[in-house]
């Protein structure tokens, strides 16, 4: 360890030198980041779960949890919890594949950099961009939807697909696959090819080896990073803002409406109740993957 | 002791061809293997022998070339239809299995029953000295054990042929050494017949009944340790195996004169001429020599390299610098800054290839 | 691999790049489209809505404040992460599982919920401080912190931090030498990496703008979106062409290390910011 104690030490003044003494000081090194972190983010968390059980006078209730009770909240748990699995089934059964595809290739080819490095800008190319991108594919007047016209085929009989539950799983998928392949990659790497070479020697064929030794290998991984897409999606907001300029058909787009509208106002704990709500399923959600992840690291190192 | 169905086959490659991207991986190996004889494939990365081994597994297919077992060619065969046993240099075990899982997991494959998978990897497991880790993962157990558990899992199907791939050298120096002998006692117990690849001359000379020492896809010299160390038949054989001295001389009527001393040649037809002649160290011998006549082959000692039973000795000719192997307790009469005299006891010699500078200390 | 295998494999992996390209295309190759569309289905190609990004004094401010946001974002979280990651590493090595766990709680708490708890903070402040628009890198840096840390975090990780600076402390040095002279120039890679993702989290960022009533760029392509949605989508082009290529550098920039070995070491997420991680954020260390 440096040295303690040696006052002959100069440093600059954000920083005060342990010295020799026994005062906490090194603690002060770490108090600026505590305190920030402290401030805008623990602070916020607090308001949140204390108004959520508060009225807007002050005092002590269940009402705002019991408020998620209503019908249009409660239909828009589902919808988000329906677009948010599809999303999530769809990338992690197609991201996967595309993982498999990309790590059986060069490892350092030009190829698998484009790859990654597109899914790392297709997983970041949510919100209003990759709506305005659906817009003009499959919106009113997209370019599908021309073509398809133009073929027989009218998206639209039932309605914009755009808007609904559908739209939203396809354009949700888009910034999942990426993501998947991401987080997934790794994992897949982590097979290595004398396992494969063992269980031929052993007399085993490419069944044997998918279901008993990749297969089981992958599977923790597999579910882990499923459960990070539901997490993502479930918590996607600017995306379906930029879709549906009205109505909240999932949890987000209630947040955001009782920011905006009277009703809000005169219940402030209800938007906070619901971020709470938010906030433990993911929790409860990143808490699974993580404990998967540590098997799957055991394993895949 | 457990039936040995699969040993003492007899295993012969038939000048074997891979070549891949433009590289020629193997030019042409051939070699016959005796039922339960261990060969060791030795050579630098790059010599072929990883790929002669994987063209016996079945991991990869020749361009031409025969694999013959016990008379049967399994040229043609899949990796998983030739009942081979491979043991990799790292990685060996599945991580999701214990010990005992790895190794009954090819007696699973081979439609083996339950209650006789668990009989028979327990039996494996005994034979390599780890029943007592049977329910351990590969992460539980140390690089050494992991070696020994994929040993058992190689053995437990009673293969044709037993497959080791530098299975030590990812191990420390220690259990090297001790896993090494314990890999031999295994064998020989079983009497598969195994093929060991290694680029560590050390492990080869000391476990294998035969040597091939392999060079840019070609096997230079197929013969006992004994013979390999003793008699090389190839410069390279020489200067990769064991410890070389390179001593300029010439070359003249069947023999070589170094410094004075003359040499028998291996190779009779060495053209005459200045050449650089393969002195092993223990041919070297030291004498105390005091303040006479300087001649070619008194030198001063820099160093002395204590290496338990003998001591290397190193000596500086003024030109060229010497090395000598020598039992300790006359080493030690001539410990650094003492003059001495060289002598070369008259063994057949080799000369290098090309003409290289002797190199000064 | 037997060749019929290996067949196999390639006529796959042929099979899911073809199809997930263009899945993954179509969507760019239309939004070139429909931004350089004319008036009428049978006028020809223009390129009147890109040109119509410069007329948007809303958009170009937006563009303009964005980046600036960007930058104090990037800055403030060098300086407040940076030193920090330091001393825990040399003095308070005890502390270090709290200052992970910190860094990333941000993606336990999704942006649209974590805004509805900022809210009342940032009232306050518009009210008792000031109203500016760059009062969002307060929060922005926060919402950077899982990235910007696992960057550092690996950078700091592939140097001997305590090695280094014990040598350059015995030869004299004071702690601002160690940093900028030791430190820093030996993790230029990581701060490089560390910078780019927060600026591209920050302009990628709608949630705590839209809501906190600020116009940023995305804030502003929205806005635009409801007049005019050509010039929206040539706008969404041109910010998804400069994610790319900053998302180029990085792969370019970055040298492969020991640590940093098989997959991207981590890259943005969505606007929800749920990060993809190697490994578990409590727990396994990185390889």
């Amino acid at each position: 360890m440096t040295s303690a104690g040696n006052p002959a030490v100069s440093n600059t003044a954000a920083r005060p030198n342990g010295g020799g003494r026994r005062l906490p000081l090194p603690w002060l090194g770490v108090v600026p980041f505590l305190l920030y972190v402290g401030l805008f983010l623990l602070l916020p968390t607090a308001i949140i779960a204390f108004g959520s059980f508060t009225t807007k006078q002050g005092s002590p209730t269940l009402n705002n949890i019991a408020g998620i009770n209503q019908d249009f909240l409660v239909k828009a748990f589902v919808t988000s919890t329906t677009i948010s699995v599809a999303s999530a089934l769809l990338g992690a059964i197609f991201g996967a594949m595309l993982a498999y595809a990309v790590a059986t290739g060069n490892p350092r080819g030009v190829f698998r950099r484009i790859v990654t490095s597109m899914s790392g800008v297709l997983a970041q190319f949510g919100g209003v961009t990759l709506a305005f991108a659906f817009i003009a594919t499959i919106g009113n007047v997209g370019i599908v939807t021309l073509f398809l016209q133009s073929h027989g085929i009218d998206i639209y009989a039932n309605g914009a697909p755009l808007y609904q539950v559908s739209g939203l799983i396809v354009v949700y998928t888009y910034f999942q696959i990426p993501l998947m392949l991401l987080v997934f990659l790794p994992a897949v790497d982590g097979i290595r090819p004398q396992w494969r070479e063992a269980t031929e020697s052993l007399g085993g064929s490419t069944w044997h080896y998918w279901r008993y030794v990749a297969g089981p290998l992958l599977a923790p991984a597999f579910l882990g990073c499923t459960l990070l897409l539901f997490a993502n999606a479930f918590s996607a907001y600017a995306t379906a803002a930029a879709l549906i300029t009205q109505g909240g058909i999932i949890v987000p787009l209630q947040i955001s409406n009782l920011f905006t509208s009277e009703t809000g106002r005169s219940q402030p704990g209800l938007a906070k109740a619901l971020a709470l709500a938010m906030i433990l399923i993911v929790t409860i959600v990143v808490v699974l993957y993580t404990l998967l992840q540590r098997r799957t690291s055991r394993w895949l190192r | 002791m457990m039936a040995t169905a699969g040993a003492g086959v007899e295993v012969r490659l038939e000048d074997l061809r891979r070549s891949y991207a433009g590289v020629t991986a193997l030019d042409g190996l051939s070699l016959t293997m005796a039922p339960g004889e261990l060969v060791a494939l030795l050579g630098p990365s790059g010599c072929g022998k990883t790929t002669a081994m994987r063209l016996v597994a079945g991991l990869e297919e020749a361009n031409s070339g025969r694999v013959m077992f016990g008379g049967k060619d399994v040229t043609g065969l899949p990796a998983n239809k030739r009942d081979v046993g491979m043991v990799f240099q790292a990685y060996s075990l599945f991580p999701h299995m214990t010990a005992q899982q790895n190794v009954a997991f090819g007696l699973s494959l081979h439609k083996v029953g339950a209650a006789e998978q668990k009989k028979r990897s327990g039996e494996m497991l005994e034979l390599v000295g780890l029943s007592k880790y049977a329910n351990r993962y590969a992460h539980q157990l140390s690089g050494g054990q992991q070696q020994r558990v994929a040993l058992a899992r190689a053995l437990a199907i009673q293969p044709t042929v037993l497959l080791l791939d530098e299975p030590l050298s990812a191990l420390d120096a220690k259990v090297r050494s001790r896993l090494r002998d314990e890999i031999r006692r295994v064998q020989l117990e079983v009497g598969t017949t195994t093929l060991f690849v290694t680029h560590d001359q050390e492990e080869a000379l000391a476990i294998a009944d035969r040597v091939g020492v392999m060079n840019a896809g070609r096997l230079e010299q197929l013969d006992s340790p004994v013979a390999i160390y003793s008699r090389p038949a190839t410069p390279f054989v020489a200067e990769f195996v064991g410890l070389t001295n390179r001593i300029p001389g010439t070359v003249k009527f069947g023999m070589v004169e170094v410094r004075g001393t003359e040499l028998p040649l291996v190779q009779h037809d060495t053209p005459t001429g200045p050449a650089t002649a393969l002195v092993r160290p223990e041919a070297v011998s030291l004498a105390s020599e005091g303040d006479s006549v300087p001649g070619p082959l008194i030198g001063t000692v820099i160093a002395v390299a204590f290496l338990g039973a003998t001591s290397r000795v190193t000596v500086d000719l003024g030109d060229i610098v010497v090395l000598a192997q020598l039992p300790t307790a006359e080493a030690s009469a001539h410990p650094a800054g003492t003059r001495v005299r060289l002598a070369i006891r008259p063994d057949p010699v080799l000369i290098a290839r090309e003409e290289k500078a002797p190199v000064e200390a | 691999m037997s060749r019929s295998r290996r067949i196999k494999l390639q006529v796959f992996r042929a099979t899911i790049f073809i199809l997930l390209g263009a899945f993954f295309l179509v969507p760019i190759g239309t939004m070139f489209e429909f931004s350089t569309r004319g008036n009428s289905v049978t006028s020809p190609r223009t390129m009147e809505a890109w040109a119509a990004i410069f007329r948007e004094p809303d958009l170009m401010k937006a563009i303009g404040v964005s980046l600036e946001l960007a930058v104090i974002t990037s800055v403030g979280m060098l300086v407040l992460l940076l030193p920090t990651m330091v001393w825990v590493r040399l003095r308070l090595p005890q502390v270090h599982r709290i200052v992970e766990f910190l860094c990333l709680l941000p993606l336990t708490i999704p942006a649209i919920a974590l805004v509805v708890g900022v809210a009342p903070l940032y009232h306050w402040i518009e009210i008792n401080v000031t109203d500016s628009i760059l009062i969002l890198s307060f929060v922005y840096l926060i919402i950077v912190l899982p990235y910007s840390y696992r960057a550092l975090d690996a950078g700091l990780s592939a140097i001997d931090i305590k090695t280094l600076s014990e040598a350059a402390r015995s030869l004299g040095a004071g702690w601002g030498t160690v940093m900028f002279r030791v430190i820093v120039p030996n993790m230029s890679t990581a701060l490089l990496n560390a910078c780019l993702l927060s600026v591209a989290v920050v302009l990628g960022e709608f949630t705590f703008a839209q809501l906190l009533y600020f116009e940023n760029l995305q804030v502003a392509i929205s806005y635009v979106g409801l007049v005019s949605a050509g010039t929206s989508i040539a706008v969404s082009v041109a910010s998804l062409i400069f994610a790319f290529m900053l998302l180029m550098i990085l792969s370019f920039f970055g040298r492969p290390r020991e640590r940093e070995v098989r997959g991207e070491e981590m890259l943005p997420g969505t606007e929800s910011r749920v990060l993809p991680l190697r490994n578990s954020f409590i727990g396994v260390p990185d390889k």
